[in-house]
């Protein structure tokens, strides 16, 4: 599967799906000026690889920053996620956030609640 | 003829300087009127934070102002559209404020909205200032949720994460324009002392 990868900018995050080598992860700030238009290719390579998944898939969330409009988004990524593990995949889901960052551990939580994936929190110093 | 020009000169300046005093006054240190695009929400979030930085204001007060700042302008650009044929105050257009008290920022935006659009507006403004913490939680997921769905939903996310970074109530005012438009004041405060 052909690798997606975009570094990030002060108002995109970088984002690597890279199925061969293992690297699944979202990173930065996120308030794109479309944001459909920013997360749409996102969605399309997740849709092509859960028809074909690795064994097990760590997906990482290093975001320092998102927008509400973003934070749609983002959860359209999980519920990608979601439906891989529940078609019987293992996943995971890491959530890392700066240790001083309360609002950020916050929204990893409120994720967890909603949707149905493995969920490791991890604080970053 | 040509001392008019110049006393019309010379009073527009004064105006200027009143202008300068009036916002020293009240502690604005960000004033803009006009189209608000995404290069320009970049722009003032990028100053703000450089001027908080050099200021050594907090991390967190600093992200506070940052994430309000952002809703507020995306608010504006967002429902640029929804008043396209007015005629009084242009589609896009609005004023963005910043203050910076000895105790705390203020963010204030101003914009024509259509009177359709009120009650809405009320509505979202009064739900998300009456609940508490818990409950703007459980109302924010509901909302993200509803947004996926479709572009209508999820409306008022902004309203919400605003109250649940500052921890305050928006304060808003609707001013008549005309009959079919009011412009629409909305003002947010982040404390300095998170």
């Amino acid at each position: 599967m052909e690798v997606f990868k975009i570094l990030g900018t002060d108002d995109t995050p970088g984002v690597t799906l890279d199925a061969a080598n293992d690297i699944f992860e979202i990173s930065g700030r996120s308030l794109p000026e479309d944001v459909n238009a920013f997360y749409k290719p996102i969605i399309d390579w997740m849709d092509k690889y859960n028809l074909a998944p690795k064994a097990k898939t760590i997906f990482y969330f290093r975001l320092v920053y998102f927008n509400t409009a973003s934070s749609k988004m983002l959860l359209d990524v999980l519920m990608k996620l979601e439906e891989l593990y529940k078609s019987g995949n293992d996943v995971v889901v890491r959530w890392q956030y700066p240790d001083d960052d309360e609002d950020m551990k916050e929204a990893g939580e409120e994720y967890a609640d909603i949707v149905d994936v493995p969920f490791e929190q991890i604080e970053i110093s | 003829m040509g001392t008019n020009e110049k006393k019309d000169v010379r009073g527009f300046l004064e105006f200027v300087y009143e202008f300068y005093k009036s916002m020293k006054e009240h502690e604005i240190t960000l004033v803009y009127e006009g189209e608000i695009t995404h290069q320009i929400t970049k722009a003032f979030t990028s100053l703000t934070e450089s001027n908080m930085a050099k200021e050594e204001e907090s991390n967190l007060v600093q992200k506070k102002v940052f994430h309000v700042m952002v809703e507020c302008l995306q608010n504006i650009s967002k429902h640029a559209d929804d008043y396209g044929a007015n005629d009084y105050l242009f589609s896009g257009r609005g004023i963005f404020l910043v203050s910076k008290g000895k105790d705390e920022y203020s963010v204030t935006t101003g914009n024509a909205i259509d009177h359709t659009r009120m009650p809405e507006l009320k509505r979202m403004l009064e739900q998300v200032n009456s609940l508490d913490k818990e409950e703007l939680t459980e109302l924010y997921k509901k909302q993200i949720k509803e947004g996926r769905l479709s572009d209508k939903g999820g409306a008022g996310l902004g309203f919400i994460d605003i109250k649940r970074k500052t921890g305050r109530n928006l304060e808003y005012h609707f001013l008549p324009i005309n009959d079919v438009s009011s412009f629409f004041l909305l003002t947010s405060t982040i404390s300095r002392n998170a």
